[in-house]
């Protein structure tokens, strides 16, 4: 295999775009990274996209093909696929570039992300993102994705005695550093009190716990790092690329408030960069839910289980602390356009080692993380990369 | 969701009709045809569940998709049935009654409508037992 890097990044501005469609993201995000890597597009040999949804939010399928033919590639003919895997999206269209590159099949290709979520009503929202999970016997029932999440949330504070106020620090962390990001869409400070007063969505669950519903697009451009230095002076290299699946239903976890699919991912992950969890310098960790970065942290072993509740109350996770955690804001506060948050993960995180942060930047990043994950965790993609 | 789609599940739905393997004993609710355990080996054939269970965690939903029949907040809850497997499900109670290791017992109700003059589903709910 091949050695691969991140030679460009783009991201649009998240939020609610009311005035601009989906093709318009995607053309943005993409133009963006080209810029970026000091390119033109005739230089791509393949792109991969995150998508979740389209067919329910924009009632437009086939996403491939569009994303080719509006980016200036449909006389080029370059294959483009469409990656689906819910809110994993992202990562995976990530995952998919990178091994296209590593086996050699492929020299240049473009990995992104896009959701347009904004043009449905919120009820129609809601149940667009219900078939994350199992439409039949989760969804039908009545489950909400926020009410999956409580439900770990529960499942956790019953057994490790969490406090609401710890969990509300997850959010005002993720403010805090949403605050540092042009992109965010959200980009405002909050208090503890913020959280504890906003309206409950799903008990114990409120407002400010959950990611919001958000348009947004994300591109990568990833090469051979031995042909990097055509494009950029700061590359930076892919040292591990994993995936893992769980079941479907949040019923049929081993434990409910243990992500596996997050430990396994985790775990081949490391192995293969042959790096732990010290290495790491700042992760971009899931948090579509504060419960989730709560878990995620745990999962990929960065604390004990039982723990981070009181770990990020002390600040471990915050900008300065031992394992800075979600950089950009996280889905909390940057917001959380589901196929692209992946790949605006990826952006963070070379952002990050590449010293271009601006007030966010964490001193002297070598190694990141990303973390993304589908569902309530029946796919999760993780990543990580370095500078070279 | 489309009528075929739901006439197709009404034993399940309705009457708690799961299935068990025959080779390893264990019980699938919601129902597979497919032993995770045993794969090709397994046997599997149609199991009626008893309905009690227990709570293993809960959440009360305050921000539903339109179409629940439950007006306002309901509890929705992972109850592990007595026969071992886990199901998602609602419980009918005061949601400040519901919690977890509470014993509940299945019972037949209207689960959902499609628009205000759509078809009607029911299905399986869960109410407290002392
Ligand atoms: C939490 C949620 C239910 C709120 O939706 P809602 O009740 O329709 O909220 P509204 O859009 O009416 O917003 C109410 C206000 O809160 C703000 N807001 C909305 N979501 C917010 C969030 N997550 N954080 C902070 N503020 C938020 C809005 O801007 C609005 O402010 P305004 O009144 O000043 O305009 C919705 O954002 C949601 O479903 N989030 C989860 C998304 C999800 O499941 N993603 C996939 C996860 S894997
Ligand atoms: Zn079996």
């Amino acid at each position: 295999m091949r050695d691969v890097a991140v030679i460009g990044i783009g991201c649009t501005k998240f939020g609610e775009h009311w005035n601009r469609s989906f093709r318009d993201l995607f053309v943005e995000a993409g133009s963006l990274a080209l810029e970026d890597a000091k390119m033109s597009g005739e230089k791509i040999d393949a792109m991969y996209v995150g998508n979740m949804s389209a067919g329910r939010f924009v009632e437009q399928e086939h996403i491939g093909a569009l994303i080719a033919d509006y980016a200036g590639m449909a006389s080029r003919h370059i294959p483009s696929t469409r990656v689906e895997a819910a809110c994993a999206s992202g990562g995976l269209a990530f995952r998919q570039a990178v091994i296209a590159v590593a086996s050699g099949m492929e020299d240049i290709v473009v990995a992104a992300g896009v959701e347009k979520m904004t043009d449905v009503a919120p009820g129609a929202s809601t149940d667009a993102l219900t078939g994350a999970a199992d439409r039949e016997w989760e969804g039908f029932v009545g489950a909400t994705f926020p009410g999956l999440y409580a439900m770990i949330a529960q499942d956790y504070m019953h057994k490790y005695g969490m406090t609401r106020e710890q969990l509300a620090h997850v959010a005002v962390k993720n403010h805090y550093n949403g605050a540092r990001n042009p992109i965010a869409q959200f980009p405002s400070e909050i208090t503890l009190d913020t959280v504890l007063k906003s309206t409950m969505v799903a008990d114990p669950l409120r407002l400010f716990d959950c990611s919001p519903i958000t348009d947004g697009a994300a591109a990568v451009i990833v090469a051979p790092l031995e042909r990097a230095k055509e494009f950029t002076d700061t590359p930076i290299k892919v040292l591990a690329t994993a995936q893992a699946s769980d079941s479907i239903a949040l019923h049929d976890r081993r434990d409910i408030s243990t992500l596996d699919a997050s430990v396994a991912a985790g775990q081949r992950a490391f192995k293969m960069a042959k790096l732990t969890q010290k290495d790491i310098n700042m992760v971009e960790v899931h948090d579509c839910f504060s419960i989730a970065e709560i878990c995620a942290i745990e999962d990929l072993g960065f604390c004990k289980k039982g723990t981070a509740g009181k770990f990020t109350a002390d600040g471990e996770t915050a900008l300065g602390g031992k394992i800075p955690v979600n950089t950009s804001g996280g889905l909390k506060s940057c917001g959380h356009p589901v196929g692209a948050t992946g790949i605006k993960q990826v952006c963070e995180i070379v952002q990050q080692l590449r010293g271009e942060a601006g007030k966010r930047q964490v001193d002297n990043a070598k190694v990141g993380m990303t973390h993304n994950v589908g569902g309530t965790g029946a796919t999760v993609a993780v990543h990580i990369l370095g500078r070279v | 969701m489309t009528v075929a789609r739901f006439w197709r599940k009404i034993p399940q739905r309705y009457n708690l009709i799961g299935t068990k393997c025959t080779t390893c004993g264990r019980h699938f609710f919601p129902p597979r045809t497919f032993c995770p355990d045993c794969r090709r080996n397994g046997k599997i054939v149609d199991h009626k569940f008893a309905g009690l269970g227990t709570v293993v965690t809960y959440t009360v939903i305050m921000t539903e998709p339109d179409q629940f029949a439950s007006p306002g907040p309901y509890v929705l809850a992972i109850i592990k049935l007595d026969e071992g497997p886990q199901m998602t499900s609602q419980v009918i109670c005061d949601p400040k009654e519901a919690k977890i290791g509470m014993r509940v017992k299945s019972v037949f109700r209207k689960i959902a409508t499609d628009g205000e003059s759509g078809i009607i589903h029911y299905g399986t709910k869960f109410v407290p037992v002392e």
